[in-house]
């Protein structure tokens, strides 16, 4: 990769040397670019027009890029994409993106609701991309990034603060006494397993904490994923004492569970059907128990 | 870790559109609190200057506290406003005994169905008082 920069630049050089009138490398580059991209454009057009009007859906993405001068103004693109049975919001991103805007930005990995990186503000609410049929949704389709997040870029959203809080609850055990055989399992039993198990299919998409709209005003409010997350380590029968009371002390906090105002929003968006508002409320109860004294 | 969020011109576009039953819930029992705590302090500034009774005219039916509430009565848009306070008062109590059952965590799954119980119970009983705070002739 090296060398054909190189190359590129001897050959730069060579020409502005010798021809100078001569438009260089760059200039004949920008007119082949500028000539594919109408090409495009008439390509993208034709496409459009011969998508049957029965099977196609309307995408309304939102756009924005404070990098690029045409795209500082946020707006919302349209896009005509074919529909085919079974589509998922993530397919027809994928499509839009592959025949008509390259530039068009959204995370996306396994496609299959486990990665967490698609979720999306969907017709007026947090949903997984590749989990959302289109069929369930009305025409126009309008995707939005997550909202009370600061965006990045087009539909990326900048996850760094909700990360930042999910690792404010300290998630990883931290047992006081682990077997004496090393190579021992150490095991947990069934109901507890039924009691955490929930907890534990968080993908940490961020859908909750974007529907939150406590977490929206109050920024130190650790969140409803954060909180789940304290939830399976602190309900685990396996977990140590000292790390369970040190948990508890941080989500017990003003900025904790107890901003939860049981508004439901965070469990209606959840696309692993985590029941968020009932593990924080579980942990609420706990922190009061673990704080009455009787003496 | 930002301290505020702005998102400025991005986030300025219309775009919650999706409110789900648990979100109406509390904004309406934030509304009724509030709607409640004006009440208060309108019944607290009523009541305490129209107190002080002198025996005589109290038995006459004229004194300060029969004539400000008759006087009050006999107003239609008072009427309304009752049966207003009511609808309120009614919606706050019964969602306030929903949001304790979320709280010691019961029937969290019907959390949904509970609030629209609240509602329906609140509707019904406005309108069974419709005749008691509307009948009766505007003196």
């Amino acid at each position: 990769m090296s060398t054909q920069i190189e190359q590129q630049e001897t050959e730069t050089e060579a020409d502005e040397e010798t021809e100078p009138e001569v438009e260089s490398p760059g200039d004949r580059r920008r007119a082949q670019r500028d000539e594919r991209q109408a090409q495009e454009q008439a390509q993208r057009e034709v496409e459009e027009e011969t998508l049957d009007d029965e099977d196609t859906i309307t995408l309304k993405v939102f756009r924005y890029d404070p990098e690029v001068e045409g795209k500082q103004e946020p707006r919302f693109d349209d896009f005509r994409v074919p529909f085919h049975k079974g589509m998922t919001i993530l397919d027809a991103l994928i499509y839009a993106r592959d025949h008509y805007d390259s530039s068009l930005t959204f995370r996306h990995s396994c496609r299959q609701a486990v990665c967490g990186s698609d979720a999306l503000f969907v017709n007026g609410r947090q949903r997984l991309g590749c989990k959302t049929q289109i069929s369930e949704l009305d025409d126009p389709i309008r995707i939005e990034p997550l909202p009370h997040q600061e965006v990045v870029k087009d539909l990326v959203v900048d996850m760094e603060h909700f990360y930042d809080q999910m690792e404010a609850v300290e998630p990883y055990f931290d047992a006081d006494e682990t077997p004496d055989d090393k190579l021992e399992e150490q095991r947990q039993t069934r109901e507890n397993r039924e009691k955490v198990k929930m907890s534990t299919r968080c993908i940490w998409c961020g859908a909750c904490m974007s529907s939150c709209n406590i977490a929206a005003g109050d920024n130190e409010y650790l969140g409803p994923a954060a909180i789940n997350k304290a939830y399976r380590f602190a309900m685990d029968e396996r977990e140590g004492e000292n790390r369970k009371q040190e948990r508890l002390r941080i989500i017990e906090q003003e900025h904790g569970v107890w901003r939860c105002q049981t508004q439901f929003s965070c469990t209606e968006v959840c696309p692993k059907d985590i029941p968020l508002t009932e593990h924080i409320q579980e942990l609420k109860r706990e922190a009061v128990k673990n704080n009455l004294k009787f003496w | 870790m930002s301290q505020s969020y702005n998102r400025g011109t991005v986030e300025d576009f219309g775009r919650w559109r999706e409110f789900t039953a648990g979100m109406w819930a509390w904004i309406f029992h934030k509304f009724t609190g509030w709607v409640l705590v004006g009440y208060l302090f309108t019944h607290i500034a009523v009541l305490s200057t129209s107190v002080g009774v002198d025996p005589a005219s109290a038995q006459a039916g004229s004194d300060l506290y029969t004539s400000t509430l008759s006087g009050l009565e006999s107003l239609l848009i008072v009427r309304f406003l009752e049966v207003g306070l009511l609808a309120v008062a009614v919606f706050h109590i019964l969602n306030g005994i929903r949001l304790l059952m979320v709280d010691l965590g019961v029937g969290l799954e019907s959390q949904d169905k509970s609030f629209y119980a609240s509602l329906l119970l609140t509707g019904a009983i406005v309108i069974a008082s419709v005749p008691t705070f509307l009948g009766g002739k505007l003196a």
